[in-house]
This record gives structure tokens, C-alpha cells and sequence, in this order.
């Protein structure tokens, strides 16, 4: 299969007063691929990915989605592409006024408008059987823990079924068991939705399962790539430092 | 000194611009009716009980207050329509936007703070629903339209109150009561007082969705957002009010 870059970020500068937080940035993401980013806490991880949606506007640098600038699209034709994205906020960022029901029907109701009653329920239970917390449908996110919140904003990025899907963290503070299940769940989202991913991690098993290849961030600038099995092998102590 | 007069201008400059963008939104399509009648019942649903109280010792305090005045130049029968006319110009309007300052636009300023802090206002964004569209316009809106219906309520509320205060040391019929009211009541007295309601609601909305759509990050900028919301709305309210006076002065 030819492979095709759906996201492209080159030489991408972002600065917050006097923190310069990425200082060139290039990455591609293939169609069809998982790409793990690691990086210390504070490198830049999270600002990257919302950089890639427009939330964060970049000083400098490009920023392709399906070969579309995102910087030099209209307000109206920037919805239009994020329609086709899933993203997972690093801390949820469920709407606390809302249910859980009413938070996945809302991602789902102005992502697809006319759907039947039937279809949303049936679509919001799939979500949350996926993520394990069927249960939890009339739930407030303020009576869910930290962990709950983290599977319902997952099952909130996913259930648009969209082309890219972009994770911040999406198993940190989970149990193993369940970050196993998580990184299976993201596998298998990968295979039938054919999404291309960004996932951002600490969690080295996590990066294994699901990542085709790792980019290790450091102080906003890529210091390493490859697969798993490549960078695990690195010879370079600080690339190596991230393995043990 | 100079950073503090820089400061004032910056801010009322991104007002501005935040006023602009509430116009240039209102007139794009999809409006969120469904945010929008929830927001007018929630209005409505938090201040009536406060209002329905304040109103009706504004209007039994005003009668009891103003009958010894009166009584000293025998025109004891002029209570009615004076308190009627003090609340309806003045006292209804300003009393229940300063409740739905205290009340709405801190509530405002809080749950937009609250979601700006944690990232929902990002992640309606990112669903690519138009957060501005969806929380600000309709909040606006709600309160637009709610805090003069409201002051109408208070106006009936208050009367009713001047009409159990007259009725401790006079005897009138409820309906006698209100048809001197009425009788007494000009165009004038009613007009820009209902006019100036709809700025009031306005302002309240505006407010309460700028300071809560603009609070910086961490969770003790929520606080700081819905505190002053209440200070600057309340303000506001007493700023169009003076312009009311005047302009009703200079026009009629
Ligand atoms: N809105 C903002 N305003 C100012 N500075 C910011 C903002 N967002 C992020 N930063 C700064 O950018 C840097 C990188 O932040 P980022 O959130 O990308 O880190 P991260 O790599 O995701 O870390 P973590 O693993 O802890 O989530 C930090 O130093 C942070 O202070
Ligand atoms: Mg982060």
C-alpha cells in the first residue's frame, strides 16, 4: 500500500511570552499509522497536537491536514476539518453540566446532525461498552474518578468515528490492566476505522502496543525516531533512558 | 499608574471587540434554540424568588415610608400612583438588575470560567461546534430578553406590595388600587423605562460571558472572574441608568 502522509508538521515555532516551547518541529503521520510521541513533562507534547487543530495558534511553521494549511483555513472550513478529528483532552475536559450520556451525545449530534433518537443510543452504548462503562451512561463526570474520566473522553473522541485521532495521555493515571485494555482499544479503533493516530504517552507499554513508530520530544525540539524495537536498541544513553 | 490606564484600555478595547463578534455571530445561521430556552428558564428560575421578595418590600416599605410626607400636604390619595410611578420609572428596573448582576452574571462568569480553566470551551471547539455561538449568544440573548420581563414582574409585584402597605391604615379595594395606578400612568413613564431594561439585560449577559470566556488559566481565576462580573455589571447598570435619565430628559 502507498503510504500518504495525512498530517505534515514542518518547522513548526511556538512561544509563550518568554518560553519558547517548540523550536522546530517536523513530523509526518502516514494514513493508516499510530505514531507515539514521548517527551518529558513540560516539552511541548500537548501544545504540538493542539497546534495541529488550531486551538493553539503557531508562530511559525506549517501544518498540513489531508494536504490542507490549517493556519490559512476560514472559520467555517476549519470546522469542516475538524469534523474528521477525535481529540482526547490530557485531563478530559468532560462538560461537568452535562451527563455522560448527554457529553457523547453532544460530540455526536454536531458531528452528524438528522440522526435518529435510536442510532444516538445505540451508538452512545457501543461507546461505552468499548471503554467499559456501560453503567456509567446518566453519571455526572463529577461522580466519576479521575480514571472513569479519562475512558468517557476517550469514547467521546472515538464515537464520531473520525480519520484522525489525536490522544493526549490516554492511559496516565489507569491501572495496568486497564491502560492494557485502553492501548487494545485504540489498536482496534485503528484497524476498523482505519484512523491514523497521534498518541501522546508516558506509558512504555502503551507506546509498544499501539505505536507503528515513536518520536521522542525534546525541550520542543524531535531528538529521536523509530520504531520500538529500533530506539529500545539505541545506543544514545538519553533515548535509552526512556526504555528502562 | 500609566500600566493601570493602560490596562483600562486594553480591556475596554477587547470588550469592544467581544461586543462586535456577539453581532457578527448572532447573524450567522443555526441558532441554538434549545441552549437558548434553557438559558431564558435559568434566568428567570434563579432570580424569581429573590425578585418576587425584594419587589414586594420595595413597593409595602416605599408606601409606608412616603405616607407621612404625604399626609403632611393632605395628599394622602396621590400614595398609590407615586410609589407606583417611583417603582415603575426607577426603583423595579435598577433593583432587579442588580439582582441579576449579583446573581446571573457571577453565574455566568463562573461556569464560563470554570470551562475556559478546564479546557471544555477547547474541546467544543475542537468538536467543531462554535463555542462563542453556542455559550456566549445565547447567554446574551437569555438575558436580553429576561431581566425585562422580570422588571415588568417586579413592577406588578411592587405594586401589590403598596397596595398591602396603603391597606394598613387606609381601606382600599385591590381593584380601585390598580385602576388609580393606571389611571395616573403616561406613556412616558413606562417607555424608556422599559427600554432601558433591555441595555441593562444586555450588559449583565455581556458581562458575565466576557469576564468567564477570558479568565486565564488555573482554577483561583475562576473566582476572580465571577467576582468581577458582579462589580463591573453592577456598575454598568448604574452608569445606563444615568445615561437613561438624561436622554429621556433631553428627548421628551
Ligand atoms: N496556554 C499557555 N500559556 C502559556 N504557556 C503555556 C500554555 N500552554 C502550555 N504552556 C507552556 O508550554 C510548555 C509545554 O507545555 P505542554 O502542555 O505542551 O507540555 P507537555 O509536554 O504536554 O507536558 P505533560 O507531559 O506534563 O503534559 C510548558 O512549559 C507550559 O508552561
Ligand atoms: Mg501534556
Amino acid at each position: 500500500m502507498e503510504t500518504q502522509p495525512v498530517i505534515v508538521i514542518k518547522d513548526l515555532y511556538k512561544t509563550f511570552g518568554e518560553n519558547e516551547v517548540l523550536k522546530g518541529i517536523n513530523l509526518s503521520v502516514n494514513k493508516g499509522e499510530n505514531l507515539v510521541i514521548l517527551g518529558r513533562s513540560g516539552s511541548g507534547k500537548s501544545v504540538t497536537i493542539k497546534c495541529l487543530v488550531g486551538l493553539v495558534k503557531a508562530d511559525k511553521g506549517e501544518i498540513k491536514i489531508f494536504d490542507e494549511e490549517v493556519s490559512a483555513l476560514n472559520d467555517d472550513d476549519l470546522n469542516n476539518m475538524r469534523v474528521n478529528i477525535g481529540f482526547m483532552f490530557q485531563n478530559g475536559a468532560l462538560y461537568d453540566s452535562m451527563s455522560v450520556r448527554q457529553n457523547l451525545k453532544f460530540a455526536l449530534k454536531h458531528h452528524t446532525r438528522n440522526l435518529a433518537e435510536p442510532e444516538i443510543e445505540s451508538k452512545i452504548m457501543e461507546a461505552l461498552e468499548n471503554v467499559g462503562l456501560a453503567e456509567s451512561i446518566d453519571k455526572m463526570p463529577s461522580e466519576l474518578s479521575g480514571g472513569m474520566k479519562k475512558r468517557i473522553a476517550l469514547a467521546r473522541a472515538i464515537i464520531i468515528k473520525p480519520k484522525i485521532i489525536l490522544y493526549d495521555e490516554p492511559t496516565s493515571g489507569l491501572d495496568t490492566i486497564t491502560s492494557r485494555e485502553i492501548s487494545e482499544l485504540i489498536l482496534s479503533v485503528q484497524e476498523k476505522y482505519k484512523a491514523s493516530s497521534i498518541i501522546i504517552t508516558h506509558d512504555m507499554a502503551c507506546a509498544k502496543t499501539t505505536g507503528n513508530r515513536i518520536l521522542i520530544l525534546n525541550e520542543g525540539e524531535i531528538t529521536a525516531e523509530g520504531s520500538y524495537e529500533e530506539l529500545e536498541k539505541s545506543k544514545d544513553e538519553w533515548v535509552h533512558s526512556f526504555f528502562i | 499608574m500609566t500600566v493601570y490606564i493602560k490596562n483600562i484600555f486594553e480591556e475596554a478595547g477587547d470588550m469592544t471587540q467581544f461586543t462586535l463578534r456577539f453581532f457578527k455571530e448572532l447573524l450567522k445561521p443555526v441558532f441554538q434554540w434549545r441552549e437558548f430556552s434553557r438559558q431564558c428558564f435559568a434566568v428567570g428560575y434563579k432570580t424569581l424568588p429573590l425578585i418576587t421578595i425584594t419587589g414586594f418590600i420595595m413597593g409595602l416599605v416605599l408606601t409606608i415610608q412616603s405616607r407621612p410626607t404625604l399626609l403632611k400636604f393632605g395628599a394622602e390619595s396621590w400614595l398609590p400612583s407615586m410609589v407606583s410611578l417611583s417603582l415603575i420609572r426607577e426603583i423595579a428596573p435598577v433593583i432587579t438588575a442588580l439582582i441579576c448582576a449579583g446573581k446571573i452574571a457571577s453565574g455566568i462568569g463562573a461556569e464560563l470560567g470554570s470551562m475556559k480553566v478546564t479546557e471544555q470551551i477547547d474541546a467544543m471547539e475542537v468538536s467543531a461546534v462554535n463555542p462563542y455561538k453556542y455559550l456566549v449568544v445565547t447567554r446574551i440573548l437569555a438575558t436580553t430578553l429576561m431581566v425585562p420581563l422580570l422588571v415588568i414582574y417586579a413592577d406588578f409585584v411592587g405594586i401589590y406590595g403598596g397596595y398591602i402597605g396603603y391597606n394598613i391604615h387606609g381601606n382600599m379595594t385591590l381593584f380601585r388600587y390598580f385602576s388609580d395606578v393606571l389611571e395616573h400612568l403616561e406613556f412616558l413613564d413606562l417607555f424608556p423605562a422599559i427600554i432601558k431594561t433591555f441595555f441593562f439585560g444586555f450588559f449583565i449577559g455581556l458581562i458575565g460571558c466576557y469576564k468567564g470566556f477570558n479568565a486565564s488559566n488555573g482554577t483561583a481565576s475562576v473566582g476572580i472572574a465571577a467576582n468581577e462580573a458582579v462589580v463591573a455589571a453592577s456598575l454598568s447598570i448604574f452608569i445606563i441608568d444615568m445615561l437613561a435619565v438624561q436622554l429621556t430628559d433631553l428627548f421628551f
